[in-house]
């Protein structure tokens, strides 16, 4: 682990451990299904088995006679619609009417047990009609009836169509114009701790009836989730409390509303008792969210020098059976084409489709993954078409910042050309990559994210985060942030910003994070937002309070306020050395024992509360230095406990364009990483093993090094998850896979070695010169396995995950060898459609039940030849 | 379902709890004991969220059932996650979690730690390789792993430099 010299600050740049990492290692910590109230009920949800199909007739009631079920809850009980986006409500509590995907929820029944609401669930009947489903979205956008929302025509959900610059004038003058599809299939985000929530109401004192509802919920956006509530139970946002305890990851699979939790504050006001739902596995699987399958036809021109001259990309996303994130990911596929490279013209023509599987939304790297493995595929194969490197053709493309690029897309810091060298040497690219002997190969790929969005999902000019700080008698710190930790270490990282910009130790600080009755109003932790956003608000509420107690300590230093600083729990003059030099010695050692104050005079601790000896202390002559505690009592002196504020929006300057979507893209800084794959391909088994990925990625500045190393080696990490081994197999809707095990998420024998490379362009907006950290990453690690498997045995792989017969399949056509009949006939290096599973044969058996009608039953019976 | 009484020795202390004969070990932990450290990430056995230690030897709780693992003349000695810091310590294991970014959201930490544990009773001073093979069972989605092998590595380092110094707990710790 690398640790940057930083005289300058005290917290800032060291790698300390989360502020929660001992209730996680000891069991103290509390998740949502760790707690419960007092008469709880337990939820459990009857999914639908269907597609696609009308509910006819649900008929509970020999559920409701088994012994200790308290009530059962369906679609009519709470029918407004909601949904993440405003333009996307479409969603119910519980199906109204109709089921769209298998695992739809249907009703949910509460009772005393979990055993008890399983076998109640058994007891429902439903009378289902069924109807034509849709699983391939480009047979979805030729629909012409039975679609899967009746709004929603031909089942997009949206389509979008930018022209930046001019396309066809740079396609004339490139000198190599390459043409290519690339399928990128679905994977999902799989966080640890399944989804949970326990929601209670309490009796009003005045009217005496039910009054406000108490949700715990495993979140990371609990603002959203108390304004969605509010809908959905036509309550006043004011009556409802989200609370989020610890997060057991969420990748974006807990950014926005997830049914269960909806369902829970429902279950909890029918049954008039706490109720607590807690998925099965299987159930996050059906819920979702994830990243959809992906189809990009890519063109991509470049002159003899390697400059690229035009991009034209049309996308088309399979987003399952709800709008959720999707207008905001078919989006972020089109406007992150620009703002990593220079590129003068772009042509985006993006669709968003409905399908009758569970729906897609946000997940780590959101919209951007599968179009850069394309796009950086396309670009390391243009490369060789031009005989230039690999390294070469990316360098001889920056941006020269600062600039804005072609759709509008601010950028300020970019480190990206340091992240490359720096790859490039660790890896000892030039010297290794014609010298690694038959089967291996390296393979370079760039990506880069936005460290949160400039315009917010909900329109408005209020702040995007704002963070309360309060200093008591104690000399405690205690900071109110909205941000939600789901693991990714907001809270440490306030802790830190707070304790340096107030020059106290960490250990003094204490925060209170994501509890709506509490904190101030933050939009949540989605977007690699976080540290930006709430980072810039917490270093503002921080120098709020400063001021004060900056004012007070220069009237007993005798100095003028601009002379006042403060560090490690001293408040001195400037010109004064501020710490005797034993705590140094101890830090070193490290060890630092609690928080012993200086002995200088007039300290007090646990004192304070004694007027005389502040009457003392007032009587003192002008010093050079006080304790931190001193300072603030003196501060207090008159006012009574101090409190400091602080918010952050995103200036207009970031905004971007004004074309219509323009709103998604626009960041007020982006990160960049760039990364080398060295890669093994056994020809005759098709396997891949990576041995080693290089990442370097540029934050900004760290905070906190080792956290950004975690985050960053975590989002390589799960980007090679996606590219070899995981992702969803379906057969007729029915998601075959729904375990940890058969989804592959990998193991530690299954992940390689990753080196991280921090590289700190210090951006000129971010908190201390931060930025993004966590999901950049993620994007380079699929296209960098690609690029390494060509250099290694010659095909490009433009399928993903690259799965062993995929790969196999690739080598055996290149060779002109018999195919191995188990791709059903799809040729991984030239997909030509969606596929169950890309065609693998594996799975083959009986789907659920299907309309007569149907139409992709049709096209699932025989391949067409020639296909 | 009547329920049953049974006795269960969890950290060294022995509990009496009624439980459904059927009930699994993981959810009387968490129900009936509050010892909600133990975690349940899927319903498998495919995630080793919830690896607690038998008598040393790391096991599955959630697909044990509680009934079979009652107290017997000093077999079946359960060990959760809530037994693991010692002397109102944190072990050198969470300790160097903490310290080395092994635990991002930390709902698997508790099954890393118990495994983990295990190891190291079993074998002080373990490779690499019996190290990555050893966490095999247990899934992250966070880390990668590759910061977990640091903290395994720093608290077998920390706890040499322990023996050392014959086991004191000095102030640091």
């Amino acid at each position: 682990m690398s640790e940057p010299k930083k005289s300058e600050f005290s917290v800032i740049g060291k790698p300390v451990a989360l502020v929660d990492s001992a209730g996680k290692s000891t069991g103290q910590g509390k998740y949502a299904d760790d707690l419960s109230a007092p008469g709880m009920l337990i939820g459990k949800i009857l999914h639908s088995h269907l597609p696609h199909a009308l509910i006819k007739k649900i008929d509970a009631s020999r559920a409701l006679a088994l012994e200790g079920v308290v009530t059962v809850v369906i679609g009519k009980d709470a029918p407004n619609t909601y949904g993440i986006l405003p333009v996307g409500h479409d969603e119910t509590a519980l199906a109204v009417g109709k089921v769209r995907y298998v695992g739809d929820n249907v009703a949910c029944v509460v009772a005393e047990s979990e055993s008890i609401a399983e076998a109640a669930l058994e007891l429902i009947d439903v009378e289902y009609e069924p109807l034509p489903a849709w699983f391939d979205p480009e047979d979805s956008m030729k629909s012409q009836s039975n679609f899967i929302h009746e709004q929603r025509p031909n089942n997009i959900e949206k389509d979008y169509h930018h022209v930046f610059g001019d396309p066809d004038a740079g396609f004339a003058v490139a000198d190599v114009v390459l043409e290519g599809r690339y399928i990128a299939n679905e994977v999902t985000h799989a966080a640890m701790e399944p989804h949970c929530t326990l929601a209670a109401f309490e009796f009003d004192s005045q009217t005496g009836r039910e009054g406000r509802l108490t949700v715990q919920s495993s979140t990371q956006v609990p603002y959203y989730l108390q304004h969605k509530l509010s809908i959905v139970l036509d309550m006043p946002m004011s009556q409802i409390r989200v609370i989020k305890p610890l997060v057991g990851g969420g990748f974006g699979g807990k950014s926005e509303i997830i049914p269960l939790e909806i369902i829970a504050a429902v279950a909890a006001r029918k049954a008039k008792a706490p109720v607590k739902i807690t998925y099965t596995r299987e159930e996050v699987f059906l819920a979702h969210r994830g990243r959809p399958r992906t189809i990009i036809d890519l063109k991509t021109g470049v002159k003899k020098d390697g400059s690229i001259t035009a991009v034209a990309a049309k996308v088309i996303q399979d987003g399952g059976a709800y709008c959720s994130y999707g207008v905001v990911t078919i989006l972020y596929s089109g406007a992150l084409l620009g703002a990593l490279y220079d590129i003068p013209n772009i042509k985006y023509d993006g669709f968003r489709v409905l399908t009758n599987k569970p729906a897609c939304g946000a997940m780590r790297g959101h919209g951007t993954v599968n179009v850069r493995f394309a796009f950086e595929s396309q670009l390391d194969e243009l490369a060789g078409k031009i005989n230039m490197d690999p390294v070469s053709i990316r360098r001889k493309n920056l941006l020269k910042p600062p600039c804005i690029t072609v759709n509008g897309l601010r950028v300020q810091s970019y480190g990206l050309p340091e992240c490359i060298d720096v790859v490039a040497r660790e890896s000892k690219w030039a010297e290794r990559r014609t010298k690694l002997g038959k089967g291996r190969g390296l393979g370079m790929a760039c990506s880069h994210y936005v460290s949160g969005a400039a315009s917010s999902i909900i329109r408005s000019d209020m702040p995007h985060s704002t963070v309360n700080i309060k200093i008591d008698r104690d000399g405690g710190v205690i900071v109110y942030t909205g941000a939600s930790d789901i693991g990714q270490g907001s809270d440490t990282m306030v802790a830190q910003i707070a304790a340096e910009v107030l020059g106290c130790k960490m250990n003094r600080i204490k925060v209170v994070a994501a509890d709506t009755d509490l904190t101030p109003v933050d939009i949540g932790s989605y977007s690699s937002r976080v540290t930006f956003m709430n980072g810039n608000a917490t270093m503002r509420a921080a120098e709020d309070i400063k001021k004060r107690i900056v004012a007070a300590a220069a009237k007993k230093l005798a100095c003028a306020p601009e002379d006042v600083l403060m560090r490690d729990n001293i408040v001195y003059k400037r010109g004064v050395e501020p710490v005797e030099s034993k705590s140094i010695l101890q830090k070193v050692l490290g060890t630092s024992p609690s928080d012993k104050a200086p002995t200088v005079s007039g300290h007090v601790e646990g004192q304070i509360l004694r007027g005389s000896v502040q009457q003392k202390r007032k009587d003192e002559g002008p010093k050079e230095r006080m304790s931190f505690e001193e300072a603030v009592t003196s501060a207090m002196d008159n006012t009574g406990a101090l409190s400091g504020t602080g918010s952050y929006a995103p200036p207009v300057e970031a905004k971007g364009g004004k074309h219509k979507g323009g709103g998604v893209g626009p960041s007020p800084a982006y990160s960049y990483s760039a990364q080398v794959a060295d890669v093994s391909v056994d020809e005759e088994t098709g396997e891949v093993t990576v041995h080693k990925i290089w990442a370097a990625h540029d934050c900004g500045r760290a905070l906190n090094p080792v956290s950004v190393e975690g985050q960053v080696i975590g989002s390589v990490w799960m980007g090679l998850g996606q590219a070899l081994q995981e992702e969803f197999v379906w057969k007729d809707g029915l998601l075959m896979n729904p375990t940890m095990l058969e989804y592959k998420s990998p193991s530690s024998t299954e992940s390689p070695e990753i080196e991280c490379f921090i590289v700190e362009s210090i951006d000129p907006e971010g908190p201390f010169g931060a930025k993004e950290a966590s999901e950049g990453s993620l994007a380079a690690a699929i296209p960098a396995v690609a690029n390494a498997i060509y250099d290694a045995v010659g095909v490009r792989m433009r399928e993903s995950p690259f799965t062993p017969e995929r790969v196999l399949a690739a080598i055996r056509a290149k060779n002109g060898q018999k195919k191995i009949e188990m791709t059903n006939r799809v040729d991984p290096t030239a997909p030509h459609k969606l596929r169950e599973h890309g065609g693998s044969l594996w799975f083959k058996g009986r789907g659920p039940q299907r309309h007569a009608d149907d139409p992709s039953r049709k096209t699932t019976a025989e391949p067409v030849a020639g296909d | 379902m009547k329920k049953e009484l049974i006795e269960l020795k969890v950290n060294g202390r022995r509990h009496e709890v009624a439980i459904e004969p059927s009930k699994l070990l993981l959810d009387t932990l968490r129900e009936d004991l509050g010892l909600t450290g133990s975690k349940r990430g899927c319903d498998d056995s495919s995630c080793g969220a919830c690896t607690i230690q038998v008598d040393g030897t790391p096991m599955l709780s959630c697909t044990m059932v509680a009934a079979s693992y009652q107290c017997d003349n000093g077999a079946h000695e359960i060990t959760t996650v809530e037994g693991v810091a010692e002397h109102g310590a944190l072990a050198a294991i969470q300790k160097a979690y903490g310290d080395w970014g092994g635990s991002q959201c930390g709902f698997c930490t508790p099954g890393f730690m118990m495994t983990v544990r295990a190891l190291l009773q079993r074998n002080p001073e373990p490779s690499d390789e019996d190290i990555r093979h050893s966490l095999s069972g247990n899934l992250c989605r966070c880390t990668g792993y590759t910061q977990m092998y640091q903290a395994i590595k720093a608290a077998i380092l920390a706890e040499q430099k322990g023996m050392a110094r014959g086991n004191e707990r000095t102030e640091e710790e």
